[in-house]
């Protein structure tokens, strides 16, 4: 298995042992077979760029692989690959859905649409029964034809029909009836509940009529009603007509999605996926009260972000000085004990902090004898999520500082003392230049999750409180939870539009992050 | 096309081998961790993908599918056909809807009617049609809640709505026929608070629906066959801002608080820290637990003005439209609500109040409350409006009655938050 390392003498002379070979084998036929397996249904999905993706893959592991040669791209491959499913992909796929209506409502294509309005329309004729159902068949149970047994149950009379017939009143003498259901008939097999189940789409497609405008409709495997499609579809119109009322229904451009729409303006439910173009983000930039509150939200994202970091470090660093000191005893003791908010799991202490910060049951205020409206009132409320999310992220800013702070040497310490530098200087001077050269990216990378800090906000304050004529950004909202809102807040799940603005809200993060490298670079000099 | 979990997971598996092969080729141990961590995805995932060997399968979140396993399969194996009740415990509905689409979703769903508007849009279940006898043993809010554009799309069991709980040892007002009476008893108790309703900061609509309609608010108008209509938007209009004033001298008195939420208002009963409580069913275990007196009844109005409905929501058995079995999961559908044997069996297991007349029938001398919110939910609550235009009120609404109880203006208030509503109708 690993001819690539134990040879140190070069490439053109390694062997190949029988276990590097088996091993091989044994992936590349592994490989082969995940590619066996995945085609057709890839296939039958019709997603044909993940077939791409399958085939492709598939080819680079045997070109790469199979021989000896290309030993640099056999390293770097799987990272590509993993780069590439994971990461491009999505970033894609996001892309493409901007330009979608892709969403509640919006998620088939219209022929599924189509059959849906007409299937979905089928309406019990008044007064007509529930029928108690048999299905037979003169061939085999799953070629067909079959025919249907129906027993009116209210007057035990047999009617029976097959596909493109009128039903017929049964002989008594021809077919037997046990329990209110048809057991036997002359010439006919009977098929089971099973074979109904995994014919049903046959089944449930044939067409007995009762009279002109009424046909039989198979239900499950026991019952079949009367009734008739109120909706009929005209392919050469493009138009779906309500036989009850008379009313057609035409497609129609309404917002940014089209839809069956009749002379008065309603439109039918179902509607279907569809290009959208610049739609979304027409949307986006067009709405300027959406745009004033993404910016508001932009703005107090960064305080957020910036602030829970500088806070948690601030708390975290200066506790792991403090029990970085040699004179402090119970050191243990306190670092575990330091550790439990990032022991307890965040999802449960945010549901619990917001309780506390209940104005008129919550502990805060009732120990403390405060009437403060934390939750309430815009401003108090962004102090308890900050305060909130740096209780929750010290201990890690502790744990990383404490790690840093035992690897940089005792030595400069002392030296700075001989040089009658005094603990504050030594402090400012020495140790937190040197501990923020190794701590810097961990800032930046706190600064970026907290940026996009969901729980915190939507388990603590749910974005709230909302001025008056706040509909979509609360006083706490950032803006991953402004987008959330937006995007499955209201009129369900809209991954169209989000995504146009997940699109844009990229763009914005990639260029902090940016300008923060650029920033930290800066620190590496220190060093 | 779109990226869903199916292809997902085919991808987390070729992940691991091509990372297997990169090892081998390499001469480390690592693709054991690459494999493990991928087969634990899996592993997780596999709640959420349908059980492949059920003759039927059912989707439900856990209290019910708990309560329904047992009679499924009794009723599968009367039927000679297995049945996996799977739970699906976080997002059901959209969950459900994208498995379905996808081709690998359950034949069965079990969820809320208010479902009904989207998984209609979404193509995502078909219509059912019972049979007279057992229309007729459904109270008139069960088959009203399923029923969208004039056709039936679920099967209705189990019916919530809200009341007004009293606990006996802080009130000898047991059941306040007005607000009115209810605050001035309920100042009179000197309790912490008068009425536990929760508001929360960001508004619940759900739970101030009955001050809402006693004030003469409504939601949505109605076409003349009886359906709403989303365009005639009643958040805004005359009857909804009487209300917000009624609201907004309620939240003047302390009478409605922000402070009360979902999290604190059950606890607040039960601590004897208010007189009354505004809640449903689901807090009556609770209730009991913690050893209270008390009494269930309606939820009173504004004195002079209409009758407080809050409303019901109707818990209903779906069929799936692309389920692989449609024909028994038509046949089970129906057969829930044939007679009692299933719907029994699960109120055994989760008490939830029935929409069936003979199981409430049945249920009367063991369990009055059960009745009482069955009651109560058929003669005076009304369903939640299923239209997916209703997803655009929750949030303005609830929103703009937080604000009204916090000390805003309520006229304009309440306007705000109608237009804001129609916006998003009409976009």
């Amino acid at each position: 298995m690993s001819s690539a390392l134990t040879n140190v003498s070069g490439p053109t002379e390694r062997t190949s042992t029988i276990r590097s070979l088996l091993g091989r084998v044994l992936v590349l036929g592994a490989a082969l077979s995940v590619a066996i397996y995945l085609v057709p249904l890839l296939i039958q999905f019709q997603m044909w760029m993940w077939l791409a993706v399958v085939v492709l893959a598939t080819l680079a592991i045997f070109a790469l692989y199979s021989t000896k040669r290309f030993v640099p791209a056999k390293y770097v491959f799987p990272g590509t690959f993993f780069l590439a499913v994971f990461l491009i992909i999505p970033i894609v796929l996001t892309v493409q859905t901007a330009f979608t209506n892709f969403g509640d409502g919006f998620r088939g294509t219209k022929e599924e649409a189509i059959t849906a309005i007409t299937n979905n329309s089928v309406q019990q004729t008044a007064d007509s029964p529930i029928y108690n159902l048999t299905v037979a068949t003169t061939g085999s149970p799953d070629e067909g034809p079959y025919s249907l047994f129906l027993v009116n149950p209210e007057t035990n009379e047999v009617l029976y029909g097959a596909d493109g017939e009128t039903v017929r009143k049964a002989k008594p003498g021809d077919v037997t009836v046990t329990d209110g259901f048809v057991t036997a008939a002359e010439g006919y097999s009977i098929l089971t509940p099973q074979e109904v189940n995994s014919n049903y789409e046959a089944i449930s497609a044939l067409t007995l009529s009762v009279s002109e405008n009424s046909a039989i409709k198979v239900q499950g495997v026991r019952n079949a009603f009367e009734g008739t499609k109120t909706m009929v579809y005209d392919e050469a119109t493009d138009t779906i007509t309500d036989t009850a009322t008379g009313n057609t229904y035409t497609v129609q451009k309404i917002g940014k999605s089209e839809y069956f729409v009749d002379a008065n303006g309603n439109r039918l439910a179902q509607s279907w996926l569809q290009n959208v173009g610049l739609a979304n983000f027409k949307e986006l930039f067009t709405n300027t009260s959406l745009l004033k509150q993404l910016g508001g939200a932009f703005t107090w994202t960064l305080v957020f972000a910036g602030g829970s970091m500088l806070l948690t470090f601030l708390v975290g660093y200066f506790l792991a000085l403090t029990l970085n000191d040699d004179r402090v005893r119970g050191k243990k003791f306190y670092r575990s004990f330091l550790l439990l908010p990032y022991a307890v799991p965040g999802f449960i202490s945010l549901l619990i902090w917001s309780n506390f910060y209940n104005r008129d049951f919550g502990l805060i205020n009732n120990a403390l004898h405060l009437s403060i409206n934390w939750l309430g009132d815009p401003t108090w409320a962004k102090v308890a999520v900050l305060l909130t999310n740096t209780w929750m992220g010290f201990p890690y800013m502790f744990i990383v500082c404490t790690g840093a702070l035992q690897s940089i040497s005792g030595d400069l310490k002392e030296a700075a003392r001989i040089d009658g530098a005094n603990g504050w200087q030594t402090t400012t001077r020495i140790t937190t230049p040197l501990l923020l050269v190794s701590v810097a990216p961990l800032l930046v990378s706190t600064f970026a999750f907290n940026f996009n800090n969901f729980n915190a906000i939507q388990l603590l304050t749910r974005g709230g409180p909302f001025g008056e004529g706040e509909y979509i950004r609360g006083g706490t909202d950032i803006l991953i939870s402004v987008v959330y809102r937006i995007a499955f807040g209201g009129s369900g799940a809209d991954y169209g539009f989000a995504s146009a603005v997940s699109v844009i809200l990229f763009v914005i993060t990639g260029a902090l992050a940016a300008i923060q490298f650029r920033a930290t670079r800066a620190l590496e000099d220190v060093n | 096309m779109s990226l869903n979990r199916r292809s997902f997971l085919s991808f987390t598996a070729i992940a691991a081998t091509l990372s297997a092969a990169a090892a081998c080729s390499g001469g480390t141990d690592a693709p054991e961790t690459a494999t493990a961590d991928s087969t634990e995805a899996m592993a997780s995932d596999d709640s959420v993908m349908r059980d492949p060997d059920a003759d039927l399968v059912i989707w439900a979140d856990e209290k019910k599918a708990n309560s329904l396993r047992e009679a499924a399969i009794t009723w599968g194996k009367a039927q000679g056909i297995t049945v996996a009740v799977q739970v699906v415990a976080n997002e059901l509905q959209s969950t459900f809807i994208t498995a379905n689409q996808a081709g690998n979703g359950p034949d069965v769903v079990l969820g809320a009617h208010d479902w009904i508007g989207n998984l209609v849009q979404n193509n995502s279940v078909s219509p059912v049609t019972l049979s007279e006898a057992a229309k007729s043993n459904i109270v008139e809010v069960g088959i009203n809640a399923v029923t969208y554009d004039g056709q039936m799309y679920g099967v209705p069991y189990a019916v919530e709505t809200l009341a007004l709980f009293v606990n006996k040892g802080l009130t000898s007002v047991t059941a306040p026929t007005t607000i009115e009476e209810l605050v001035a008893a309920g100042q009179a108790a000197g309790t912490e608070a008068v009425l536990s309703l929760p508001v929360g900061e960001s508004g619940d609509a759900y739970h101030m629906q009955p001050l809402y309609t006693s004030g003469g608010g409504y939601l949505f108008g109605k076409n003349a066959d009886g359906s709403l209509n989303p365009q005639d938007v009643g958040v805004g209009a005359e009857g909804s801002l009487a209300s917000a004033a009624k609201i907004g001298e309620l939240g003047t008195q302390g009478v409605l608080r922000t402070s009360i939420t979902g999290d604190n208002a059950i606890s607040l009963f039960t601590e004897g820290k208010a007189p009354y409580l505004v809640s449903g069913p689901w807090a009556l275990a609770d209730i009991v637990n913690a050893g209270i007196d008390y009494t269930v009844s309606q939820i009173p109005g504004f004195e002079g003005l209409n009758t407080a409905r809050p409303f019901a929501g109707v818990n209903a058995f779906y069929v799936a439209s692309k389920g692989k079995n449609a024909a028994f999961a038509q046949t089970f559908v129906t057969d829930v609500v044939k007679d009692t044997t299933i719907t029994r069996a699960m109120f055994d297991l989760n008490q939830l109040p029935p929409v069936q007349k003979d199981l409430t029938e049945e249920l009367k001398a063991d369990y009055p409350d059960m009745v009482t919110f069955a009651t109560l939910a058929s003669e005076h609550a009304d369903p939640m409006p299923s239209i997916p235009e209703m997803s655009e009120i929750w949030g303005p609404l609830g929103k703009a009655e937080a604000n009204i109880v916090g000390g805003s203006d309520p006229a304009t208030t309440m306007t705000s938050a109608g237009d804001e509503i129609k916006s998003a109708i009409a976009g």
